[in-house]
């Protein structure tokens, strides 16, 4: 017994002395201290841990924390006051307004990202050259199931082989957008497609299966250009694929859809968030591509920083 | 072929299945820790340890979620191990045999087997959000320690009762009351089995994801604990966050990070059966 307690209290004090590393600051501005706390959407979160980290450098003592509860789970703890900033890959819902205007919470949001859907075949196919989004729907659609099971019902000049679908599971934000971008309804589509929340099980799948088709976040395509096709999308009056440069500029629609942060207006009276907010928003372009999603052009930046300011201003 | 040699081959048949048998979860974890050693044991080192996550994956490190999972590793270890072992001792040598203690065991077993997400939805109603001890270490650990008792119960039961009745009659032969007899006879004698089961529900809580998930442990901090009220995060939630992410060297991190939490349950599990060997032989 004694000996037990004795090894863990000597396992445990080897481990603390590894003091960590603290960077020192050597910015021009006020030396801030504090506590920022960050939760919501996973698919926001690798764009705020990024600038968290370059934000460790320049305010050493402001501590930033950042959860994954999702957008929904984000936005309750936001309506409580739990949290000085919100991730969401969507915009908040009436329901979290409603939630938030009883606790009297005011509140503003930023789009710091864009973050395209790609829609994603074998490179052994060489039938498929584009699809409109209606035939994306005609695929995807609850009516589908059990009836759309062959290329060739998609396009007569497509063979006569079983079409075989890879999507993200139904919990999934991406799931959710891709539906309602193509099926017009949040949620719906038909279930007899291969699901998996790891990405990485789709990559495999498309990548290994000629008649399979699939759709997932640009980022994964970008690490597996040399396995899979990436293929472009008719959003009626042309062909797009998603880039950086199509994503941006909105061209690539309707699989492109912005990324937000909320910030209420107690947390503003603090300097350190004005500080971290502001440091966001100018770094958002560089780091969001580090992490690979797609920047916003530049003039937006700079609306967000002035909707910040006047936000900041009109709180103070 | 008659009966005898019939039976024999019987006998062998059964003989080969059962070294299948055993084989078949070794030979899977081999393979599995084969692939994991490939993919992250080259990622390992002295920085890796000593780092706070980033955004790159080479410069990413799990210092914070080490410590978290040390952190909550102690206060777990502090809350459930004497409740545990109090609960099991009651259990074997005072309540008496009814219907009640009947049903204590009943749901004491059956807790057992309760998922662990119910025990993060409970940690997280009654612990952070009514004892409004917040997304803290403390929280996380009492959540953990509930899920890890019942097996400290169940184990330390198991080992009073193989404590053989001759001990306790010399003990009260020589005129020793009952708490004389549990403190000094029963649970030294005990010591080896009831370690093991704790050791081994520890090792389990080490790896729990999905409860501390639910109480609110966070995928970034850049700071470990300083006291039991700090936020934190744990290895298994920063191999999560990894594994998720699509640039390749993430996976690697995971890799790297599942070989430090392995090798932690590994070390505990030696410990576990150190102990239970020591007292095998003081006590036969």
């Amino acid at each position: 017994m004694k000996k037990i307690v004795f090894i863990i209290s000597l396992a445990i004090v080897a481990i603390s002395c590894g003091e960590k590393k603290e960077k020192k600051a050597t910015t021009e501005t006020a030396v801030l201290e504090g506590t920022i706390k960050v939760d919501g959407s996973s698919t926001v979160f690798p764009i705020t841990e990024a600038v968290a980290e370059e934000f460790r450098t320049a305010q050493p003592n402001v501590k930033v924390t950042i959860g994954v509860s999702g957008t929904g789970g984000g936005f309750k703890k936001f309506s409580r006051g739990e949290t000085n900033l919100s991730n969401a890959s969507r915009p908040i819902k009436d329901k979290e307004k409603a939630a938030c205007a009883e606790n009297n919470i005011n509140y503003l949001e930023l789009e710091v990202a864009y973050d395209g859907l790609a829609v994603l075949i074998n490179p052994e196919n060489d039938w498929v050259d584009n699809f409109t989004v209606e035939e994306l729907k005609k695929i995807w659609e609850p009516a589908a199931q059990g009836v759309i099971m062959k290329w060739n019902q998609i396009r007569p000049e497509w063979p006569n082989e079983e079409i075989h679908l890879f999507g993200p599971g139904v919990a999934s934000g991406t799931y959710d957008y891709f539906t309602e971008a193509i099926v017009g309804k949040s949620g719906s589509s038909r279930g007899d497609f291969t699901a998996s929340e790891d990405d990485h099980v789709l990559v495999q799948g498309i990548a290994g299966d000629k008649y399979s088709l699939g759709f997932f976040g640009l980022a994964y395509y970008a690490e597996n250009k040399d396995k899979l096709t990436l293929i472009g999308v008719n959003n009626g009056e042309e062909v797009v694929k998603p880039t950086l440069e199509t994503v941006s500029n909105g061209t690539y629609r309707p699989l492109s859809r912005p990324l937000f942060i909320y910030v209420n207006s107690t947390s503003v009276k603090s300097a350190e968030v004005v500080e971290f907010v502001n440091f966001y928003i100018d770094n958002a372009a560089e780091l969001a591509e580090d992490v690979g999603y797609i920047p916003l052009p530049s003039e937006l930046y700079t609306k967000q920083k002035e909707n910040f300011k006047a936000f900041v201003e009109s709180n103070k | 072929m008659n009966s005898i040699q019939k039976n024999r081959l019987k006998d062998q048949l059964f003989k080969i299945w059962g070294i299948a048998c055993t084989l078949f979860g070794l030979v899977l974890l081999t393979v599995f820790i084969g692939d994991i050693l490939i993919d992250g044991i080259r990622r390992i080192d002295w920085a890796f340890i000593t780092d706070l996550p980033s955004r790159k994956a080479e410069k990413s490190g799990i210092y914070t979620a080490l410590m978290g999972s040390i952190w909550i590793l102690i206060l777990t270890t502090i809350i459930s191990f004497p409740i545990g072992v109090a609960a099991g001792v009651y259990l074997e040598e005072y309540s008496k045999k009814n219907r009640l203690s009947a049903l204590l065991e009943i749901n004491i077993s059956n807790l057992a087997g309760v998922p662990s997400i119910i025990y993060g939805l409970l940690g997280l109603e009654v612990f952070v959000r009514i004892m409004s001890l917040g997304a803290s270490v403390l929280a996380g650990a009492l959540t953990l320690s509930l899920l890890i008792l019942p097996i400290i119960i169940v184990a330390t039961r198991e080992a009073i009762k193989a404590v053989p009745k001759s001990i306790r009659d010399a003990s009260y032969a020589l005129g020793a009351s009952k708490w004389q007899t549990i403190w000094n006879q029963v649970l030294p004698a005990s010591g080896g089995g009831i370690l093991t089961g704790v050791i081994l529900a520890l090792s389990r809580a080490v790896g729990e994801t999905a409860p501390l998930i639910v109480v609110g442990a966070l995928a970034y901090v850049p700071f470990a604990p300083s006291n039991p009220m700090d936020e934190f995060s744990v290895l298994p939630i920063q191999i999560f966050n990894w594994i998720s992410r699509p640039q390749h060297g993430f996976i690697e991190n995971a890799a790297a990070a599942i070989i430090i939490l392995l090798l932690i349950t590994f070390v505990m599990n030696g410990i576990a059966v150190y102990f239970r060997n020591k007292w095998q032989k003081k006590w036969k």
